[in-house]
């Protein structure tokens, strides 16, 4: 194999994104297939594999590009799924006329936006903060989101709220499961080209050069802080994203989806498929959603098998799952 | 060549008791190539981290090119014109020996909000890190992973990356350390061929090396320095020589 030195990046994953092409593929013509062969209980499945892996995706680029172990994604899962059931609650019960409304681009900008601000205003301030101290801030920051869903009664509190209707955009359906298929899927293949885009830029250089060695960082006159604030910020609004997408399949909000449990299932995703391999989030999600059809079958415990698989490949598995499977394909030097 | 291009005043910094620099005062002339010796724990790494911002000093001041620069973050003082190397090596180790330097020669070209095209086909960054990796005699290995090149290429890829940054000034903390002779041999061309073009600040206990390179040498003891001179005068001192053979001096 021929390459460029000049542009050659010597710790690229080779043979592994081959094998996600093919996921990919698999992805976008599967879960149809089954579809129409009379199994609408797969559809189901297959998206919220794909919006779980989205979130995975958006959480990669702080955890797996940045190194920044964020223990508090499921806020952002949470708000951007809040952001279609409160304005859909107001439109049909009153009240709130700012955001009252059905219409899908209101609560596409709203989950967008304050997903954005949230990072924003949240990670100024555990950006300040390194190793364990800022996940445990990131957790403390989303548990408040927790806490305070909880105590507003309008939206059901703990028990949560249906959503009547889903986001309404001219010309498309979301009632319609193949569509909102087709919306997830497409959404997860448009966010994989960006993160890819974004960390190969210059800023996603700084983002991994960060990473690696903050010190030599400000020897050569890069501060890194502004730089990672950027990245949480555009993680955390691509998250929001997938919360407006989980709210729309779903059509039931609780407090319970950004429990802390489940940003910890986040970050199993991101780490079990391989942290900072693009399509490793993918992987992730794939291991994770079979491992609960499986497992919670059998027992309520089922989330000791997954704490012990990420330990499992923490110790053992650099690169998770992916970074196990590039080596074993022989990745060539 | 004239005028002094670093100025440090009373430096300070303490470790709990230990005194790393004990009122440090130096003068470095612009173009000039200053060695800094002293024996192990003489605070030489200590003063060269407080003159590039990645400590903070207890006291003093220290002026670049007429600026006070005491305070200034460290990425500020490197974008100031001040670039170090580190004594233990300080690179990205999960990069391309290219990439670290691209990444130094970024930081300097100051436009690191682009987020769409990409790093690694930007001619802007890629050709000016390639030549610097040539000034250090490493472009044959510009595209192997850093943490695979040997040990005193990762020092010449030190050099590399503090001068992608075009500063006027190095601060070099023992380039030579760990190296075999053929490497430090190499190493000391470098520094021959950077003389005059930049203001240098060397710290090496290769006492060949300091008299062969040296316009002008400071030794520090204790944190404290005791002599500074050229050459020759240093060679003469009587403190010294007795600095060297191990005779205690007061504690601060
Ligand atoms: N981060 C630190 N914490 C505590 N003591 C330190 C630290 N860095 C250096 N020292 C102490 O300061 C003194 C000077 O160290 P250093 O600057 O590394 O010396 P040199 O580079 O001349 O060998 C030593 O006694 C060392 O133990
Ligand atoms: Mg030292």
């Amino acid at each position: 194999m021929t390459t460029d030195p000049i542009t050659e990046n010597p710790g690229a994953p080779k043979s592994f994104n081959r094998f996600a092409i093919v996921l990919l593929v698999t992805l976008a013509l599967l879960p149809p297939a089954l579809f129409y062969s009379g199994n609408p209980f797969w559809l189901d499945v297959f998206t919220r594999l794909v919006i779980l892996a989205l979130a995975a995706v958006s959480l990669n680029l702080v955890l797996g590009y940045g190194g920044l172990v964020s223990f508090g994604h499921a806020a952002y899962l949470g708000l951007g799924a809040y952001a279609v059931g409160v304005p859909v609650y107001h439109a049909t019960y009153g009240g709130f006329e700012s955001i009252a409304s059905y219409n899908g681009w209101v609560h596409l900008g709203l989950a967008i936006g304050v997903s954005a601000l949230f990072a924003l205003i949240t990670g100024a301030i555990c950006l300040r903060t390194r190793g364990v101290n800022f996940i445990m801030i990131t957790m403390a920051f989303g548990q408040m989101v927790f806490y305070a869903i909880v105590s507003i009664e309008t939206y059901g509190g703990d028990d949560g709220l249906t959503i009547d209707v889903r986001s309404e955009f001219p010309g498309i359906s979301l009632d319609n499961p193949l569509t909102l298929y087709a919306l997830c899927y497409l959404s997860l293949v448009a966010v994989l080209y960006l993160v890819h885009r974004i960390t190969g830029s210059r800023f996603g250089m700084v983002l991994r050069g960060a990473r690696a060695n903050e010190q030599r960082m400000r020897a050569i006159g890069i501060d890194c802080y502004r730089y990672r604030l950027v990245a949480f910020v555009i993680s955390g609004a691509l998250c929001g994203y997938a919360g407006f997408l989980l709210g729309n399949f779903t059509t039931f909000i609780s407090p319970e989806m950004m429990d802390w449990t489940r940003s910890g299932e986040l970050m199993f995703i991101v780490i079990l498929g391989g942290a900072a391999y693009l399509y490793g989030p993918i992987v992730g999600a794939i291991v994770f959603i079979i491992l609960e059809e499986v497992l919670s079958g059998y027992t309520v415990y089922w989330h000791l098998p997954f704490g012990l698989l990420l330990i499992f490949s923490v110790l053992f598995l650099r690169g998770g799952l992916s970074g196990a499977m590039d080596k074993l394909t022989g990745r060539s030097q | 060549m004239s005028g002094v291009a670093l100025s440090i005043r009373n430096l300070h910094k303490s470790f709990g008791g230990v005194c790393a620099t004990d009122d440090v005062s130096l003068d470095i002339a612009g173009g000039e190539l200053h060695a800094l010796i002293g024996p192990n724990g003489a605070g030489k790494t200590t003063l060269i981290s407080q003159l590039s911002g990645l400590l903070p000093a207890d006291r003093g001041t220290v002026i670049f090119n007429g600026r006070d620069i005491t305070r200034l973050p460290a990425h500020e003082i490197a974008l100031a014109g001040l670039a170090r190397s580190f004594q233990i090596t300080s690179i990205f180790a999960d990069m391309s020996v290219l990439d670290n330097v691209a990444m130094a020669v970024q930081a300097q070209d100051g436009h690191s909000y682009r987020f769409w095209q990409p790093a690694r086909k930007d001619k802007r960054l890629r050709q000016p890190a390639m030549e610097f990796l040539q000034r250090v005699g490493l472009a044959d290995r510009a595209s192997s992973l850093a943490s695979a090149v040997s040990h005193g290429e990762r020092r010449q890829l030190e050099i590399a990356m503090a001068l992608a940054t075009t500063p006027q000034m190095l601060l070099l903390d023992e380039p030579m350390a760990g190296m075999g002779p053929e490497e430090s041999g190499r190493m000391i061309e470098i520094m021959q061929s950077l003389r005059g073009e930049k203001t240098i600040l060397l710290v090496e206990h290769d006492m060949d090396a300091v008299f062969a390179l040296a316009d002008r040498i400071t030794v520090l003891v204790y944190g404290r320095v005791i002599a500074s001179g050229s050459p020759a005068e240093i060679r003469a001192n009587a403190d010294v020589r007795r600095a060297y053979l191990g005779e205690e001096t007061d504690p601060c």
